[in-house]
C-alpha cells in the first residue's frame, strides 16, 4: 500500500522537523533561566574540596542534594546517531550534560539555602544512564546528574580571606573575603549571608 | 542523626569509629510514569517523575544506612558517597555508604 509507506516515511520526518523547534526553543529557555539563577547565586560559597573557613563558627551541618533526570530531543537523537556513523564529537549530546550538570548543582544550592545554610563545601557530582525500558539498548533514553555536598550553617562572617590555601593567583590579583548571598533570584529573592562579625571579637581574635 | 559527605563534621570532633555502613534500593520504573517518559524522551527536556522516583530511592537507600548507623550505636556518618548502577534492564540500583562515627 502505498499511503501506509507515506504514513511511515512522513511521520519520522514531521517529528524530526517539529523536535527541531521544540527541542531548540527548551534548550534556550532552560540556559536562559539557568543564567539567572547562576547569577543570583554567584556569591553563595560552594566549593569541591573539604573547606571550612578557619576561623567560621559552625552552627550547623547536613547533607545536601539536588538531582535532575534530562533526555534528549527526537531531532537531536538522529543528529547523534548519524555522528555515530563517522565517530567525532557529539555536539547536540554536549548541551544537554551541561544544562543537566548546572541545573543539579542549581538546585543542590537553592535546597541549602531554602533551608537556612550558608555554604556548601566538598561537593560532588555523580552521572548514571537512565536505560530505556524497550529491551533494545539504542538510543540513551535518559541521564540522571546528581550534586551532592556538606552543607553550612555559620553562626557568624568569618575574618579570614577565602582561598588562601589553593588561589594564591586570585588572592594576589584580588583579595576576596568569604560571601555567602544570593542576589535577585527569580524565586528566592536576596540573602545577605550570616550576621558580621561583632568588633569585640575582633578584637579578641587579633590580639 | 549528622550526615556530611566531607571527611569530618565541621565544627564537631570525632571521638570513635564503627566502619562502614552501607545501604541500598532496586528500583524499577512505573507504568504511568514510563510512558509520560516515552513521550516527553521524543520532546526531550526533564523526565520530572524519574527525577522524583530517584530521589525517593536515594532517601530510602540512605535512610537504611542511617537505620544502621544508629543500630551500631554511632551518632553521624560521614564521608557519603552515592553510586547508581542499572542491574537489569528498567530497573536501577541506588546505593549509598559512609563511615559511621561518634562525634562530641
Amino acid at each position: 500500500m502505498p499511503s501506509e509507506a507515506l504514513v511511515q516515511l512522513l511521520l519520522p520526518l514531521l517529528l524530526l522537523v517539529a523536535t527541531y523547534f521544540t527541542g531548540n526553543a527548551i534548550e534556550r529557555r532552560h540556559f536562559a533561566k539557568l543564567r539567572a539563577r547562576e547569577n543570583a547565586s554567584r556569591r553563595f560559597l560552594t566549593v569541591n574540596f573539604p573547606y571550612v573557613p578557619p576561623d567560621a563558627e559552625v552552627a550547623a551541618t547536613d547533607l545536601v542534594t539536588g538531582s535532575v533526570v534530562i533526555s534528549v530531543d527526537y531531532f537531536k537523537r538522529f543528529l547523534a546517531g548519524l555522528r555515530m556513523l563517522f565517530g567525532g564529537r557529539v555536539k547536540s549530546y554536549e548541551p544537554l550534560l551541561d544544562r543537566a550538570r548546572r541545573e543539579a548543582l542549581m538546585r543542590m544550592k537553592e535546597n541549602a539555602f531554602r533551608r537556612g545554610f550558608h555554604a556548601v563545601t566538598n561537593v560532588r557530582l555523580e552521572t548514571a544512564r537512565i536505560g530505556s525500558s524497550s529491551g533494545n539498548n539504542q538510543g540513551t533514553a535518559a541521564i540522571e546528574i546528581l550534586a551532592y555536598g556538606t552543607a553550612l550553617k555559620l553562626a557568624r562572617r568569618p575574618l579570614t580571606r577565602f582561598a588562601s590555601r589553593t588561589n594564591t593567583i586570585i588572592n594576589a590579583t584580588r583579595p576576596q573575603t568569604h560571601s555567602f548571598s544570593f542576589r535577585n533570584h527569580p524565586h528566592l529573592g536576596s540573602f545577605e549571608g550570616p550576621p558580621t562579625t561583632k568588633l569585640t571579637s575582633l578584637a579578641l581574635r587579633s590580639g | 542523626m549528622i550526615v556530611s559527605n566531607t571527611e569530618n563534621v565541621p565544627g564537631k570532633t570525632i571521638i570513635e569509629f564503627y566502619g562502614v555502613v552501607t545501604g541500598s534500593t532496586v528500583r524499577a520504573k512505573h507504568i504511568g510514569r514510563d510512558i509520560m517518559a516515552g513521550f516527553k524522551n521524543i520532546v526531550g527536556g526533564e523526565l520530572t517523575g524519574y527525577t522524583e522516583l530517584l530521589m525517593e530511592a536515594r532517601q530510602e537507600a540512605m535512610t537504611r544506612m542511617l537505620n544502621q548507623a544508629q543500630s551500631i550505636g554511632a551518632n553521624a556518618v560521614v564521608n557519603i558517597r552515592f553510586t547508581t548502577s542499572s542491574v537489569a534492564q528498567g530497573a536501577a540500583e541506588l546505593f549509598a555508604y559512609g563511615t559511621a562515627v561518634k562525634v562530641d
